[in-house]
Formats: C-alpha cells, sequence, structure tokens
C-alpha cells in the first residue's frame, strides 16, 4: 500500500510542536504524516528486511526499553506510559539533549508512529512500519524520521548531525535489529587480540 | 600469544599480542594447530586490497583443537577437534539459508565500509581487511571464531592436519570455481588460468566433475609440472594463449575459463603501471584473456580476487558471445562436509601441493618467498607452536 494514501497516516499537517503551518504539507511520500512544513526539517528513510514475522519484531520495537540494545549511540530511555517515554541522548561536546515522546499511532504488527511533545531539545517525529515481503524474504521494515535542529548553540552541535549520518545512524539501528533478530547477536570484533600501533590506540579507547 | 601482523606494505612481523576472549555467546575460541597462508594473503603483504590497517593480524586457512565454547554453542565442544572456513556465517539470514553463506547479512560489524565500496556488505572473513570485517586472523596461536555452530567442520578421523586443512578454504574454493562451469561431464572442455593453490583444486575438481579436458596456464614451471600431474595440459602464459587454446580445442575454445589468478596477474606493463600509479586497483590480465578466449555461450568463472575497479574489460567480447560469468567469495559452509567425504574415500589428496612446512616464526621470510614464488614455493602451511 503507497504510504500516501495509508489509512493510518496521521493528519498531514504538521506534528512537530510549535512549527507554524500553512495548511498544506509537502508531498513527501517517503515520510508519511511526520512531515515539517516548508521542508525545513530533516528527513530520513530507511528500509531492511528481515526474516522474522512482523509481529516479533513490531513487539520487539514497542517495547521502548529494548531499543538502546539496537542503537549504536549513548541512549537513556524511561518509559513513563504505555505510550509515552522520556529520552536522554547524549550530543557532541558532553552535551545531552532531551525529550518525550508520545506514541500516536499504535496498529500492532504494522506500525508505530511517535512525535516530540513541546519540550523538546530536539522536535522529532517517526515511524517504523513492518511489511511483509515478498515470497520468503521475511518483513521490510522501514523507518522514517524527521527533526529539526534547534537554534542555538545545541543546535549548532546538533547540526553537525547532517542528513547522512542521522540517516548512517537510523540504517545501523537497522542493521543491528536485523543481527539481532536473525543471528541472536550485534556482531562485533571489540576486544579481540590487535597487533602493533592499534594495541596502543584500542587501549585508550576502551571506555 | 604470538601472531603475524601486517605493518605496513610487504612488511609483516610476529609479534605477541593478547589471547582471544569470547566475546559473544556464539563464539568458540581455537588453539590452532596448522595454518597456511594464502594468495589472497599475498594480496594484503601487498598492500592491493582497501581497508588494511597496520597492526591487523592476517591469516584465514585454518584449524585446530576448541578450547572454550560461548553459552549459546551447541554442536561444538571443548576438545573437538576443527577446520575453521575463512567466512564468518551466522546460519540464519535467507543468504545463509539459501547456502549463499559469503554474503551472510549479519556477521560484517563494518557494513558501512562495505556498503560504500561495494553497494552491499559481504559476509565476515578472518584476516582479511576491514571491509569485510576486521576480525583478526589465524596466523596465530588462538582465534576467537564466531558464529562455531554455522562454521566450524568437525574432523572426527585420524587424518593429519595437512590433509585437511585446506578445507578451510582454497579446495572449497577450486571446488566452487570448477562448479561454476557447469561442466558436462565427458564433454567440456575448461581452462583455468593460475596454477597456485586455488588453480590446483580447480583443476582436480573440473576432472572430478567429469571435464573432458583441462587446460592450465601459467608462467611458473613448477606449478605447470604439478597441474600436469593432474592430468592437465599446460601453457606457458607467454605463449599466444589465445592461438594455443583454439588448437587444443579445434578452433572451439575452452567451454568456460577459471580465473584463478586475481588482482596481481602478472604480463601486462599496462596493468603494472597502473596500478602503481593508482590509476587503477587491479590488475584483470588473466581475466581480460579468458573473456576472449572463451567459447561463445561460455562461462567466466572467478574465484580470483578482485578488489576495486577495472579497467579496459573487453565487455563488448562477453555481450556479444553471451558469456555467462559466476564468481565470488567462496559460499564455504555448503562445500566442507561434502568435500572432507572425497578426502576420507582418497578421492583426492590435498596435501599434493604442500612445499614448505615452517615455524610461524618463520612467516616474515614465508611471505616474499610465496609471493615471489621463489624456493619452488607454491603452498607454505605454517605451526603456530613453533
Ligand atoms: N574466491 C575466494 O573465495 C578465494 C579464496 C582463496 C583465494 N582466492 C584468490 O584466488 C587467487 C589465486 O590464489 P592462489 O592461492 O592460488 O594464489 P597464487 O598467487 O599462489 O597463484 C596465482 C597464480 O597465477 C599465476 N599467474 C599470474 N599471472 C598470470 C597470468 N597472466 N596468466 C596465468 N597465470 C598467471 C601465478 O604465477 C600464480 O601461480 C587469488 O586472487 C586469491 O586471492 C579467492
Ligand atoms: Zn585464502
Ligand atoms: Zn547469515
Amino acid at each position: 500500500m503507497p504510504y500516501a494514501t495509508h489509512p493510518s497516516t496521521p493528519s498531514s499537517s504538521s506534528v512537530l510542536p510549535g512549527e507554524d503551518t500553512d495548511g498544506s504539507a509537502p508531498a513527501d511520500v517517503a515520510s508519511p504524516g511526520i512531515s515539517v512544513p516548508g521542508n525545513r526539517g530533516i528527513k530520513v528513510v530507511r528500509a531492511i528486511t528481515i526474516r522474522e514475522k512482523p509481529e516479533t519484531l513490531y513487539a520487539f520495537w514497542r517495547n521502548v526499553s529494548n531499543l538502546p540494545r539496537i542503537v549504536n549511540h549513548p541512549v537513556t530511555i524511561l518509559p513513563r506510559t504505555a505510550l509515552e517515554s522520556r529520552w536522554l541522548v547524549s550530543a557532541p561536546a558532553g552535551r545531552k539533549m532531551e525529550w518525550n515522546a508520545i506514541i500516536i499511532n499504535d496498529e500492532p504488527g504494522q506500525l508505530i508512529a511517535w512525535r516530540t511533545t513541546a519540550d523538546a531539545d530536539v522536535a522529532n517525529a517517526g515511524s517504523i512500519r513492518f511489511a511483509p515481503a515478498p515470497g520468503d524474504e521475511g518483513t521490510e521494515v522501514t523507518v522514517s524520521l524527521e527533526y529539526n535542529p534547534p537554534a542555538g548553540k545545541l543546535g549548532a552541535a546538533v547540526a553537525k548531525l547532517t542528513r547522512d549520518s542521522a540517516g548512517s545512524q537510523v540504517y545501523d539501528a537497522l542493521r543491528r535489529f536485523k543481527a539481532l533478530m536473525e543471528a541472536g547477536e550485534i556482531p562485533t570484533t571489540y576486544g579481540q587480540p590487535v597487533g602493533g600501533p592499534q594495541r596502543e590506540k584500542a587501549r585508550e579507547h576502551r571506555p | 600469544m604470538k601472531a603475524l601482523v601486517w605493518m605496513g606494505k610487504k612488511k609483516v612481523e610476529v609479534q605477541t599480542v593478547s589471547d582471544p576472549a569470547i566475546l559473544l555467546p556464539r563464539d568458540c575460541i581455537v588453539k590452532i594447530t596448522s595454518t597456511a597462508i594464502c594468495g589472497s594473503d599475498i594480496h594484503l603483504y601487498d598492500g592491493v586490497i582497501p581497508t588494511l590497517e597496520k597492526g591487523d593480524i592476517l591469516g584465514h586457512e585454518f584449524m585446530g583443537e576448541v578450547i572454550e565454547v560461548g553459552k549459546q554453542v551447541k554442536r561444538i565442544k571443548a576438545g573437538d577437534r576443527v577446520v575453521v572456513p575463512f567466512t564468518i556465517s551466522c546460519g540464519r539470514c535467507t543468504h545463509c539459508l539459501r547456502q549463499q553463506f559469503s554474503a551472510c547479512d549479519n556477521t560484517n560489524p563494518n557494513w558501512h565500509i562495505a556498503e560504500t565500496l561495494l553497494g552491499f556488505p559481504s559476509a565476515g572473513m578472518f584476516g582479511y581487511a576491514h571491509m569485510t570485517g576486521g576480525y583478526a586472523g589465524g596466523q596465530a596461536q588462538y582465534a576467537r571464531v564466531p558464529h562455531a555452530d554455522t562454521g566450524l567442520l568437525k574432523i572426527e578421523n585420524d587424518l593429519p592436519d595437512e590433509k585437511v586443512l585446506f578445507l578451510s578454504d582454497i579446495f572449497p574454493t577450486g571446488y566452487m570455481a570448477a562448479e561454476n562451469c557447469q561442466i558436462v561431464p565427458g564433454q567440456s572442455v575448461v581452462a583455468v588460468w593460475g596454477c597456485g593453490p586455488v588453480g590446483q583444486f580447480a583443476i582436480r575438481s573440473a576432472f572430478l566433475l567429469g571435464a573432458a579436458k583441462v587446460i592450465a596456464i601459467d608462467s611458473v614451471p613448477e606449478r605447470r609440472a604439478l597441474a600436469g600431474k593432474a592430468g592437465a595440459i599446460t601453457l606457458d602464459s607467454g605463449d599466444d594463449v589465445m592461438e594455443e587454446l583454439k588448437a587444443l580445442t579445434g578452433g572451439r575454445g575452452p567451454d568456460a575459463s577459471i580465473d584463478a589468478v586475481g588482482m596481481e596477474a602478472h604480463g601486462s606493463a599496462y596493468d603494472e603501471f597502473k596500478q602503481a600509479l593508482k590509476l587503477e586497483t587491479d590488475r584483470p590480465y588473466a581475466l581480460r584473456q579468458a573473456m576472449r578466449c572463451t567459447r561463445k555461450a561460455g562461462v567466466v568463472s572467478v574465484p580470483g580476487v578482485y578488489g576495486g575497479f577495472l579497467d579496459k574489460i573487453p565487455f563488448g567480447a562477453a555481450m556479444n558471445k553471451g558469456l555467462t560469468f559466476k564468481m565470488g567469495q567462496t559460499h564455504m559452509q555448503k562445500y566442507m562436509g561434502p568435500l572432507l567425504k572425497l578426502i576420507e574415500d582418497g578421492k583426492i589428496d590435498p596435501s599434493v601441493i604442500i612445499t614448505h612446512r615452517l615455524p610461524l616464526s618463520e612467516a616474515p621470510e614465508a611471505y616474499p618467498m610465496f609471493t615471489k614464488k621463489t624456493d619452488g614455493c607454491i603452498k607454505v602451511v605454517l605451526d603456530p607452536a613453533a
């Protein structure tokens, strides 16, 4: 089903707080219902196919306390209610970004969509969709994410997260999600023996 | 432990490094009893494979004894004698379930590097640069082996290491290369460029699969002689290969060609110059010849490794003759069991290619010898305990 006509797509007006809207949302089929008017938000869409049932994948993602395992970036997620969670994400230069995320659309086995509430350091909105892939390929998992880099100093730091790096972070999380669901573990070489000049580097970088 | 470490172009040394530990629940630790140097290591040694870093431990053809297993390892136990395949595969992704093990989705932690270079990441591999995961290799006394249950081949007979060691890479690689030729038993003529270890197994596998004739091409006399012992007709790569092949095939050309040379082919000053100046990453001289010489509607099978971008590839010949191309890193786990059976049944003795048995401590001298093919060197097996 094309994203733009999905019945569960939320209202096409802005879902990001603090945005003035002229009522005409950009026709960006890639980010269903989470667009920012005037295209000022940064949008990324990434997809991966996982050999697992949509229901299982949905169930993992719906329990937000699972997500730090697959996000390859320091993040704390504190569930508050069934629909709301507090996110604390480390930002460049030792800063922290915080927001409350609220689930605005929840279709078991198919879709989870969320957005931040008004006090967010980085207003963002996103969705993850689980759709059967053809044949025995598994499930196509598509994440759409959109965020508004904030103003001020923090904004400057966050703006360093270009469209590309936001995209690769989303994709990285999807790859890790896939590995965990299919192989039972996320591959790593961290902590293996290394020789020569790398040994010293490895020691310095150990957390 | 002691391990062979790459320290820059044409520089390797044995260093003392930390012992490997179990990092994930499906890992095991193998105490290595035999390990070999592969033609792929030449590409690493020469610095033509991107994303290798100083300090990387090389080696991907090894076997030994399992001394420790992770919590989730079920099939493999401490004490098992095992051959380790050079590719790491999860056994559960779509590619693994389709027996395309070297395309495993879930074992390359550096997928971002691989995707930038290749579009999609390949499986993780031991000792083979960071685009294939940056896994520490097996020219060492111990190795950490992820996904032990999927990867390892148990050896439950008393065959010596040297008869089963090459199940870790080059025997399956030569076999898959021959299988890819779609040999019609009693009819197909197969030409093999390169009589190194991979070529030797490709030649022997082509005969096992029923090839009517195998023609082997190399410039090194003792390698040609070893190919001849397997029953191949041999050609010097300095000859007019096209005319010789036509003469040997009634003018048809070989039904299938195997490029068991790869990205560092000799014989083309053009490519050596361009590669030295970094104007091309690979020297595909043998591949070009194979594409021109192969019969119409034939197959070009490429086990030889290529790393990047190839120059002056006669794609017109491929298109207009309707060639089929088959290639890839070997889908190891698909072949190891059946090929072990061939060894046990005495159908093939892989150890015939070994020319040098050396201690690991002499690996820094063995690398240039194997690379330059001096001292009659065809295959080096190292003893990590010595
Ligand atoms: N696909 C895989 O999974 C896989 C696995 C192992 C090795 N390999 C690759 O296979 C290739 C061969 O490996 P090897 O261990 O036999 O290496 P090797 O270097 O010992 O053998 C290569 C042979 O090719 C010969 N040669 C060079 N130029 C030639 C030319 N123009 N025409 C004919 N012969 C020529 C050399 O004299 C040498 O004997 C390498 O590229 C290696 O990386 C691939
Ligand atoms: Zn090899
Ligand atoms: Zn796999």
